[in-house]
């Protein structure tokens, strides 16, 4: 019973500890993530639950492929890979540790052979001062030797970092601690979205689930602003915001600029800059309309879709707004809008007027020019808000892997044996990694070895 | 002079060595290897001297930033650090023969580039208004070039063992395989270039989630082209681990490379024009 018992965990483990597995869950872990790059993630848009068919859809949500990366699958796949991970190296680890501190001083007959870099130096002089002499060149060329005796012949071990063999598990344990960042950060951190008019403040913000969480100090949007370059494309989103405490301000914390790329951070809480929009109250729009004959300017006050006759019976429409145009118009930018007018028994006209653009509104040809001022509408700066105590770790991590693989991958332990018997002696080296380039410093020292004069 | 009569120039030189590499190979005259590399050599100066040139021709139109903002810029970049990685494997290692296989990569880019696409200089939109747009594109696009590198020397290595393998007596094209390197050479090189891709790339996506968590306030989010960097991060990871498992060296490590180099290139393009999400250049998102 027993041994049926420890040959089934025993099984277990070797299965954890194996290599196949880690390449069968890289490989999946890629071939998967496929999956979520191709299919929408989150809150589906209606277009696609229309155009996909009810069984489909009803396979994929089972299946969790609609938010995959945080599917019971995928999770168990990251939890699986780092079970390898952790088996591996409590597998391996001893070993290597056993390997440097504990390195093999002797060369036996067998290993010998097997060394595509050695060298013969013969000597006349007896075997106690070829010894002597080649601990002292062994220390000068490469490094301090080890001595050991072992019928009749001297072994002299020396080595070059050792602790390079380390590199991998410093990699791999960097892994773990990225993922401990990241669950840190999903336990105790928080993402979410703020709105804020121009002019107001807010002390709370929706969180992913919707719900709303208190910031615990107030947040004022002074001023936000959009510039455009002349083709249209965006050049800055900019909001001014100030951090109240108690409703006074908090020094240092007074009309901060954030834009993107260049967040503002109070109290561990980071405001990005990630959207704007209209806000919907102040429905106040300003339209002027200039006679063409006698250059005469009235300005109007109109709500939208409302509306508004001239003295001549002409009435005119605002149909819509917009207080930035550059999105519709290319090449346009600032407020526009879209307007109806219709002339006492003639069809209605429909034309955009322009605040910014003043040649354009009067291109129209028409007796009266319209121009659109803009509104008493005020906008709104959206905001990410993040707070993520885990993130620190997730750094500490990566710098943690970069190194790792510097160590693993251009560092190389390098070791040199030399045995010396009666009359002869043998040098022989090896590296663990970047073979060539070892193989010239090797060339080096047992091109002066093989020269020793004995 | 303008970078952009450089850039044709630069096109141009990759032609001719890519003609000579070819000639090379059809003709095993040691000459023509070196004119290949001299080639690419000369091509490489005159590139970089055209993108430092487009940086300032940035500047002096008010828009100034590093070349790299737009999809032209990123290829004319990738191009360069191809062949940047392919000189210093050259220097380092000696086998001429794999610039047949190299250059015309960066040819392919230089190229598309220059026919295909608007080289006009774009200002940059707020969301790549940062340093960490240098760093981040910088230490990807010489990961990527390394990976290319990578699997211009596994198509070697196929290429080699299907020949050799069909026909051992010396044959017309055993003798051309004789100018490829030995097909352990050519497996340690495709491992040398991937052992400088990998951590290449590794900080390309550090960068890049740093830079999300600055400017966005998430250093992970599962965009496709994030998930697809990671894709490809895995397929090398697996070249790695497969390496030191039995059996898996040679030909299934250089189909491994191959395979990479395809999902690289997807991660790349193939999102861009396929998937959407916060890269798509020129997108106007935040
Ligand atoms: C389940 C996960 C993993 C396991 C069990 C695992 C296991 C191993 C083992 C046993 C080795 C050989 C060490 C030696 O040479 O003594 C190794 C090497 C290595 N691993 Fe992993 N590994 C895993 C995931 C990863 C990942 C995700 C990376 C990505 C950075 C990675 C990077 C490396 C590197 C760079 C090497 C050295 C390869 C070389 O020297 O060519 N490992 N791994």
């Amino acid at each position: 019973m027993a041994t049926i018992e420890r040959s089934f965990v025993s099984k277990v483990w070797d299965f954890f500890c194996s290599l196949k597995l880690t390449l069968f869950l890289l490989i999946s872990l890629a071939l998967t993530s496929i999956i979520g790059t191709i299919l929408p993630q989150g809150t589906l848009p209606p277009q696609y639950v229309a155009e996909i068919s009810h069984t489909k859809l009803q396979i994929y949500t089972k299946l969790g492929f609609f938010d995959m990366y945080h599917s019971w699958w995928f999770i168990a796949l990251l939890y699986i890979f780092s079970l390898n991970l952790i088996s591996c190296s409590i597998k391996r680890l001893p070993h290597v540790f056993k390997f440097i501190s504990d390195p093999a001083l002797i060369l036996g007959e067998g290993q010998r052979n097997s060394f595509p870099l050695k060298k013969e130096l013969s000597f006349s002089g007896p075997i106690e001062k070829g010894k002597d002499r080649l601990v002292e060149f062994l220390g000068k060329e490469f490094a301090t030797p080890v001595i050991t005796e072992h019928n009749g012949e001297f072994h002299l071990f020396a080595q070059k970092t050792a602790w390079c063999r380390l590199g991998v598990y410093v990699v791999h344990f960097s892994i773990l601690v990225i993922f401990v960042g990241a669950i840190i950060g999903s336990l105790a951190g928080y993402k979410g979205f703020v709105a804020i008019v121009e002019g107001t403040s807010v002390n709370s913000f929706e969180g992913r689930n919707g719900q709303q969480i208190p910031l615990g100090f107030d947040v004022l949007c002074e001023k936000f602003t959009a510039e455009f370059y002349a083709n249209g494309a965006p050049k800055e989103y900019k909001s001014i915001l100030t951090v109240l405490e108690n409703g006074k301000p908090v020094p240092g914390y007074t009309h901060v600029k954030v834009i993107v790329n260049e967040p503002m951070t109070y109290k561990g809480i980071t405001f990005y800059q990630a959207s704007y929009g209209q806000a919907t109250e102040g429905g106040d729009h300003y339209v002027t309309v200039t006679s063409r004959k006698d250059g005469k300017a009235e300005k109007f006050t109109v709500h939208e879709g409302v509306p508004v006759t001239l003295k001549d019976g002409t009435t005119f429409k605002l149909l819509e707004a917009t207080q930035d145009v550059s999105p519709f118009a290319p090449g346009y930018s600032g407020p526009a809008a879209r307007i109806e007018v219709t002339r006492k028994g003639a069809a209605p006209q429909i034309f955009i007027a322009y605040r910014d653009y003043p040649d354009v509104n009067a291109q129209r040809g028409d007796n009266l020019i319209f121009s659109y001022e803009g509104s008493s509408a005020k906008q709104y700066t959206g905001l990410q808000v993040a707070k993520d105590p885990g993130v620190w770790v997730v750094w500490l991590g990566c710098t943690l892997m970069i190194l790792g693989l510097c160590i693993a991958f251009f560092m190389s332990h390098k070791r040199v044996w030399v045995v010396v018997s009666k009359g002869h002696a043998w040098i022989y080296g090896n590296a663990s990694k970047n073979q060539a380039a070892f193989q010239m410093q090797f060339e080096e020292v047992s091109e002066k070895f093989e020269h020793l004069k004995i | 002079m303008t970078s952009s009569m450089l850039f044709n120039v630069t096109t141009f030189t990759y032609l001719l060595s890519m003609i000579a590499f070819f000639a090379f190979l059809a003709s095993k005259s040691k000459s023509l290897g070196l004119a290949g590399s001299v080639l690419a050599y000369a091509g490489l100066l005159v590139q970089t001297v055209a993108i430092g040139l487009r940086w300032k021709e940035s500047y002096d139109m008010g828009v100034g930033h590093a070349p790299m903002s737009n999809l032209y810029e990123s290829i004319v970049f990738f191009s360069w650090t191809i062949v940047l990685i392919f000189t210093y494997i050259d220097i380092r290692y000696k086998y001429r023969i794999i610039g047949a296989f190299v250059i015309p990569f960066a040819l392919l880019g230089m190229a598309w580039a220059q026919l295909g696409m608007s080289t006009g200089i774009e200002p940059l939109v707020p969301a790549l208004q940062s340093n960490w747009l240098l760093y981040h594109v910088i230490t990807c696009f010489l990961g990527y070039a390394a990976f290319a590198v990578a699997c211009g020397i596994s198509i070697m290595y196929l290429i080699k063992t299907a020949v050799e393998g069909s026909n051992n007596n010396s044959s017309a094209a055993g003798g051309l395989m004789s100018m490829f390197p030995p097909l352990k050479v050519l497996d340690d090189l495709n491992y040398r270039a991937i052992m400088i891709g990998f951590p290449l790339l590794t900080l390309g996506i550090i960068t890049g989630a740093a830079w999300a968590n600055y400017a966005w306030g998430t250093y992970w989010s599962w965009d496709p082209k994030e998930t697809w960097s990671l894709i490809v991060w895995f397929v090398y990871a697996a070249f790695l681990h497969a390496r030191i498992t039995k059996g898996w060296v040679g030909k299934r490590a250089a189909w491994l490379s191959v395979i990479g180099f395809a999902a690289t290139i997807f991660c790349y393009l193939g999102v861009n024009l396929f998937l959407s999400g916060l890269h798509s250049y020129g997108s106007s998102k935040m």
